[in-house]
């Protein structure tokens, strides 16, 4: 079994995760807290990714990560290289593709959170950041493993996005669905029954095991 | 007068609340009034916590302001000693140990304990304990026993006597029950619809008539007084206060006890009753005597320089002829005795 497209896979998915779970808490959080009405917008936004169909979504960010865009043409200046077709090029889309999927459930999680439990915080004598990391935070752990797992096995799966981003560079942005439609195109079905069969059973085991840890984690 | 100077003015849609007052620097201001007054509004204002506020200058965090709020708020993801710990590692360190809190309050066999186990009263005691560790400047407390149980609360009143006795740092203390009022407090502000009715001593303000707030179930006075005698052989117990003695029936263990007078256990009589099976009839002398509602009168009665509140229907009033300056009998049919 070809395992170059699962370990890239895998890294893709582990990089995207970790970044969405550092900086989507914030978001997330101001998200559960806000009163602005700013807020409605900025949570359409976040959940775009789920509606829209991911090769609009994927041809957007073609457009603003390619060489002459907004954002890839400022790379191609810091870096030297394109950001289109390349791994680092693959991390933002899939950040922005499964964005929703780490959002949602960090924010539900937070506003389960009883604001006075926060407010308790604060006049204890913990600073806003202080009241979120060693509060809000903890009491949310269940948000926080649903949002590693959901994001992680929708990164996984990605196809569209990143056929239109990323192209299909062994090791640089061949992932496991770009690999799996290479194999139906070139009729290697056994090649793609086995990379299929791992994505499936990952899913299971992953799923799985968010519901069993959100139900320990319920029952205490 | 000396004390913290609180002045709050803050608008939440048609409610405004609007209260200058001064919280005398030690023992315990009662706020009482109907909810919807705008008691918590008031407290939260302190605290900082209210978000219509006019922003202050001085974050929540570093005011040292500890609150009690109804619900113990204990953190679910830390155990009992680790709540209390909370805010000791954040304040600057006073000397106050867990340990002796932890036997204040009674709950040192709670403190590896996670707190989702604890009973009701457990939870306010940690939740009590937590902000005292926390070596706050003052206590603002929420109606800290309104979430609870009839038997729950008596979980957590005697401890809120023994903080009272033994803590000196201020406590501001919410609440829409007149009894928990009387029980604790020292000093008593009333609110009604955001402002502020009635501020001063307890007994002083508890005096007054003309309050549409201290009538009906809580019209009534306190008295402090002081232990003298036992009567064994009928289990009564006799104090002493400056207007007289009063007997208690039951023995009763601390010196100094807070006697609760209601309104409606007084009558009056111009002549001192010879044969009456009420034990305790004083001599007194009228103050004011103050329409409570149609029927009714409230009596502001003066005994040596304590008050007692009398009602009586104003048909009484007027077949006894009773007015302001008149010498008469207090017939008190119960009194209730605090701590």
């Amino acid at each position: 079994m070809d395992l170059g497209p699962l370990v890239l896979s895998a890294k893709l998915a582990l990089v995207t995760s970790l970044i969405l779970i550092v900086f989507g808490a914030p978001l997330a959080w101001w998200l559960s807290q806000t009163r602005s009405r700013w807020q409605p917008v900025v949570q359409a936004i976040v959940a775009m990714p789920i509606v829209l169909p991911p090769t609009v979504l994927g041809f957007y960010l073609l457009v603003v990560l390619g060489p002459y865009g907004a954002i890839g043409e400022w790379w191609v200046q810091v870096t030297g290289e394109t950001l289109t077709f390349s791994f680092a090029g693959l991390v933002i889309a899939s950040c922005i593709y499964s964005l929703p999927f780490a959002i949602q459930p960090m924010q539900s999680a937070f506003e389960a959170v009883p604001s006075k439990n926060i407010e308790a915080a604060w006049t204890l004598g913990a600073s806003k950041l202080d009241a979120f990391l060693s509060v809000a935070v903890p009491l949310s752990f269940r948000g926080f493993v649903s949002a590693a797992v959901l994001s992680f096995a929708h990164t996984l799966g990605e196809f569209g996005v990143v056929l239109m981003v990323g192209g299909n560079i062994p090791g640089e942005t061949r992932v496991v669905s770009i690999a799996i439609f290479d194999h139906v195109e070139t009729l290697n079905y056994s090649a793609a029954h086995r990379l299929s069969l791992v994505l499936v059973a990952f899913a299971f085991t992953s799923l799985l095991a968010m519901f069993v840890i959100n139900r320990r984690w319920h029952r205490r | 007068m000396s004390g913290i100077a609180i002045k709050h003015r803050v608008s939440l849609g048609e409610f405004t609340l609007d209260v200058e007052a001064a919280i005398p620097d030690r023992g315990i201001t009662g706020v009482f009034g109907e909810s919807g007054s705008g008691k918590t509004t008031l407290l939260r204002c302190i605290a900082g916590l209210e978000r219509s506020a006019p922003h202050d200058s001085v974050a929540v965090h570093k005011r040292r302001i500890g609150y009690v709020f109804q619900e113990p708020q204990l953190f679910a993801h830390l155990n009992v000693r680790k709540n209390i710990e909370f805010g000791m590692r954040r304040n600057v360190a006073s000397g106050v140990s867990v340990d002796d809190v932890a036997s204040l309050l009674e709950i040192g066999a709670l403190l590896d304990r996670p707190t989702a186990g604890l009973s009701g009263g457990e939870a306010q005691r940690v939740s009590i304990a937590r902000v005292l560790c926390q070596s706050p400047r003052l206590i603002l407390m929420d109606e800290p026993l309104s979430a609870l149980d009839e038997r729950r609360r008596n979980d957590v009143l005697p401890y809120l006597d023994r903080l009272h006795a033994e803590t000196s740092v201020p406590i501001v203390y919410v609440s829409h029950n007149i009894d928990e009022i009387c029980r604790l407090s020292d000093h008593l502000l009333i609110l009604d619809n955001g402002a502020l009715v009635a501020e001063g001593e307890l007994q002083q303000v508890l005096s007054r008539t003309d309050l549409p707030q201290l009538s009906g179930r809580n019209a009534g006075a306190v008295l402090d007084a002081r232990k003298i005698e036992y009567d064994k052989a009928f289990d009564l117990t006799a104090f002493e206060f400056s207007g007289g003695r009063f007997w208690a029936p039951g023995f009763f263990r601390s010196d100094k006890v807070r006697l609760r007078v209601n309104a409606s256990d007084i009558s009056l009589s111009r002549a001192k009753a010879e044969s009456s099976t009420i034990l305790n009839i004083l001599p007194c002398s009228i103050v004011a005597i103050h329409a409570e509602n149609t029927a009714t009168d409230l009596v502001k009665l003066q005994l040596g320089n304590d008050y007692l509140i009398a009602r009586i229907t104003r048909r009484s009033t007027e077949a006894l002829g009773l007015q302001a300056g008149d010498k008469v009998y207090a017939q008190i049919k119960s009194v209730t005795v605090r701590r």
